[in-house]
């Protein structure tokens, strides 16, 4: 019998490595599957529905007609003109000097520094804090790299108003502090906010790093959404504070920078003792990003250095024109019952569903949380797509959250037209 | 006192931000040694592996196309972009002669080293051996060391002198290498540096072994079309027992001369590729876009024309034969001893015979590192030295080797064949 099975060449024995498991769903591979089927208004996934600027468009066509270089290997950790550009650009609004080639990785997307600074940085035993909600990659990655996850909430502070803000959740002084021990290695903050739009503001910055200082913490800082701020928030780096440089590792995105989100070049930056371990494990991975992208992009920041803080800044433009939308879908939400969070800044509003008193008689979603389910009704009965903000938390923690979804507002439809 | 503590806790700092364990020791690496020595316009470079002859045409213009459509330069399906996976299955179903599923069958990846990275987090970790044959792609070893996992060594050994057919596995020494450990053998056809192209029976042997011990094969496939007359390439994952426990790995950067493209793909059964999709899903969840897209349509033209001369596939191996015959010409002309390859774009070549004396480059380096060397400085001609690609007990075996790379145009062949010619008068 076992004779026959392995001349079928059936394997009998344990096939996959540990660090993949429990890692195997993704809330993204089963949501978009679904958006897919039912063809449904797509407000669920992050991405622009319009084209990426002009000169972006433009800078890319140049790369691809540039020569046969352009079709071919560049530098590994990133394209000369690339980095020289971020470092350039980077320089001027952190105010130190951003050495390129020391102090820069390009990757292919600002999901994969994330994977290369957890991979790096995170060995069996290191605790990692998380504040809820988070980007969902964040958890599993930790796990991947054989870390443990300490969760911190974001909580609705006391006496909020009716109309409520992303400004609204913030962290306790002393449930932060309490987050931290001797197995801490790595705190991870995102500002702006995905899910909720929160920007975190310079004192609650302060109170991370003084604490990152204190315990000796690396700080990875995932800011994919910098330029998207809204009513005049400021978006403020952290690895701008003092001895926050030292151990700090700041992640941007040139898909969320230039509404091209499927061009996936995203970068690392941070200090050289730091970033040359990021760099090892890139060389181990993929050792390289697509090139003529790395050039457009280039091009791309070139353009905003010029620009910078004019008018013409695309980086002024983006957030001018996606500050209405936000209000207009805020608008639309409250129509239909719903109660949204309006974001100081990203691409994302959570609405609370808890109003509205819908039968979500599915047999097959009883089991999941209640967003879980209603999202997946909103998609089958009403053809929109939304992410359920459950997603964003723990395991362990899901169960609390379930009341909200989320919206992204980064779209040129009419949002009405969809309720 | 304040400035010794403030110094003393930066060096406190320092040590808690160390790499982690899976990396230690893996920041060596031969390529960002020598591409950046290499950058010298002034030198003719037959290093790195890379064509400078542009892509096809058409796929670029696939490319400025897929450029133009908004929905295009947004996310795609994280495991491949719908109109790449199709046109692969298509493609690939036809070579191995079964219907291959896009979705479950298929994962793209960045490059043919994402499939390879993605494969060894997958279904490598601590206490498996891996098996590698040298010389190998200079990634193997510290992908399974990443990984976990440990690396086995296997030299080929030469058996004659013309051609990449002359290098062999020593069966019963291969048989040696297979124990209850063995969680997968890596197999790389046709060989990156000396253009071995396994055949059927090698490669029957190969299998033989996997089926018997119950282990997984990784096929680095990536130079499959370059293929040269009289050759064929044989698929391990077409021969019985296979299928099951083979991924097998393809690059669009070596198949349509794109290489900073980087994007590859590994094929194989539903219960091996779902726990690569696992790792592509936490780590960089999906490849570019349009890209993937001026790949598809790239191969759904050459999938027509497969078996025809101008299908790409075809005509670019056409014409990489003619390179790889005036390249080995050029260098036995200088006294080299050209290994010509059966496939692939590169050809090491033994330099025993020009006897030349480097000993005053010091002890520290194996013969080819400093030949290398000397040859970029004395003679502005770059290669890469073989025992990049070999373990340290195989270095004897191979250090009078270096690898060129051959896909150049005919300007670049031209510069280093007046290089190579005018070796001896000096």
């Amino acid at each position: 019998m076992i004779f026959s099975l392995i001349m079928q060449g059936n394997m009998s024995r344990k096939l996959h490595a540990r660090r993949i498991e429990g890692i195997d769903k993704n809330i993204w591979v089963e949501f978009s599957q679904l958006a897919a089927d039912y063809k449904a208004v797509n407000l669920g996934q992050g991405f622009p529905d319009f084209s990426p600027p002009h000169f972006i468009q433009e800078a890319f066509c140049k790369a691809l007609n540039g020569g046969f270089s352009k079709h071919q290997y560049t530098r590994a950790f990133g394209h000369p003109n690339l980095v020289k550009i971020l470092a350039k650009f980077f320089s001027r609004i952190v105010g130190r000097e951003i050495d390129p080639m020391e102090d820069i990785l390009v990757s292919v997307g600002a999901y994969q520094a994330l994977f290369c600074t957890f991979q790096a940085l995170i060995d069996e035993g290191d605790e990692v804090i998380i504040v809820e909600p988070f980007f969902d990659c964040y958890q599993p990655m930790v796990m991947m790299a054989g870390g443990t996850t300490c969760l911190l909430d974001l909580r609705l502070k006391e006496g909020c108003g009716p109309v409520l803000s992303s400004a609204d959740w913030v962290l306790s002084p002393e449930e932060l502090a309490s987050k931290f021990s001797p197995r801490t290695k790595a705190i991870v903050i995102n500002t702006p906010n995905n899910p909720l739009g929160k920007v975190y503001q310079q004192e609650e910055l302060h109170m991370i790093a003084d604490l990152c200082i204190k315990h000796d913490v690396i700080c990875i800082s995932d800011e994919v959404y910098e330029w998207l701020t809204y009513d005049g928030t400021k978006h403020v780096k952290i690895a701008s504070l003092p001895g926050m440089w030292e151990r700090t590792v700041t992640i941007g995105s040139a898909g969320k920078t230039f509404s091209a989100t499927g061009w996936k070049v995203g970068w690392a930056m941070g200090p050289g003792h730091i970033l040359k371990h990021l760099k090892t494990v890139h060389q181990n991975s993929v050792y390289h990003c697509a090139t003529a992208a790395q050039e457009a992009v280039a091009v791309g920041f070139q353009r905003e250095y010029d620009v910078f803080g004019t008018e013409g800044s695309y980086f002024q433009q983006l957030p001018k024109h996606l500050h209405e939308k936000r209000l207009r879908l805020a608008d639309c939400l409250k129509s239909v019952g719903l109660k949204p969070v309006l974001p100081q800044g990203g691409y994302f509003m959570i609405a609370d569903i808890s109003n509205l008193n819908v039968d979500l008689a599915d047999p097959s979603t009883k089991d999941e949380p209640y967003d879980y389910r209603f999202v997946k009704w909103l998609i089958k009965e009403k053809g929109l797509a939304t992410i359920p903000v459950s997603a964003f938390f723990s395991p362990e923690h899901k169960d609390e959250f379930q009341k909200y979804i989320r919206f992204c507002f980064v779209k040129n439809g009419m949002f009405c037209s969809y309720f | 006192a304040y400035k010794y503590l403030n110094s003393l806790c930066y060096k406190m700092a320092s040590i808690k931000h160390k790499n982690t364990k899976r990396i230690e020791g893996l920041d060596k690496n031969v390529w960002v040694a020598f591409t950046s020595v290499a950058a010298d316009p002034s030198i003719v470079n037959l290093g790195q592996g890379y064509p400078d002859i542009p892509p096809p045409s058409y796929v670029k213009e696939g490319l400025a196309q897929a450029a133009m459509v908004d929905r295009l330069n947004q996310y795609t399906r994280g495991f491949g972009h719908p109109t790449l996976v199709k046109a692969l299955s298509k493609v690939y179903g036809k070579v191995y002669d079964r219907q291959l599923d896009p979705f479950k069958e298929i994962l793209v990846t960045v490059g043919g080293y994402g499939s390879l990275f993605s494969t060894m987090q997958a279904l490598v970790e601590e206490g498996d051996e891996v098996i590698i044959i040298e010389p190998f792609f200079d990634c193997y070893v510290p992908m399974v060391k990443m990984a976990g996992g440990k690396p086995v060594l296997i030299p080929l050994r030469l058996v004659g002198y013309v051609s990449s057919a002359d290098w062999v596995l020593d069966q019963e020494e291969l048989a040696s290498k297979f124990n209850s450990k063995t969680k997968a053998i890596i197999i790389n056809t046709p060989n990156n540096p000396i253009g071995k192209i396994f055949s059927r029976s090698e490669l029957q042997a190969i299998a033989d072994l996997c089926i018997k011990h119950d282990t997984l094969c990784i096929s680095d496939e990536v130079y499959e079309w370059l293929v040269y007359k009289g050759h064929e390439h044989v698929k391990i994952a077409t021969l019985p027992g296979m299928w099951d426990r083979t991924i097998t790995i393809g690059s669009a950067g070596k198949t349509f001369s794109v290489t900073g493209w980087k994007l590859g793909w590994s094929i194989g059964p539903e219960h091996l590729i779902k726990h690569l999709q696992t790792v592509m899903q936490n780590s960089l969840y999906t490849c570019p876009t349009p890209l993937q897209e001026a790949v598809g349509q790239g191969l759904l033209r050459d999938f027509e024309l497969m078996g025809k001369p101008d299908c790409y596939f075809t005509s670019l191996a056409l014409e990489l034969e003619g390179k790889r015959d005036r390249m080995a010409a050029m260098l036995r002309q200088t006294g080299m001893t050209p290994v010509v390859p059966e496939g692939g774009y590169f050809m090491i070549a033994d330099v025993t015979a020009l006897n030349q004396d480097l000993s005053h480059m010091g002890d520290d380096e194996p013969y080819d590192y400093k030949f290398v060397k000397w040859m970029i400085k004395e003679k502005k001609l770059a290669s890469i030295p073989v025992t990049a690609f070999v373990g340290e007990d195989s270095v004897k075996q191979f250090e009078k080797y270096i690898r060129l790379c051959f896909i150049k145009q005919e300007s670049t062949l031209d510069a280093a064949e007046a290089i190579l010619k005018s070796w001896n008068k000096d």
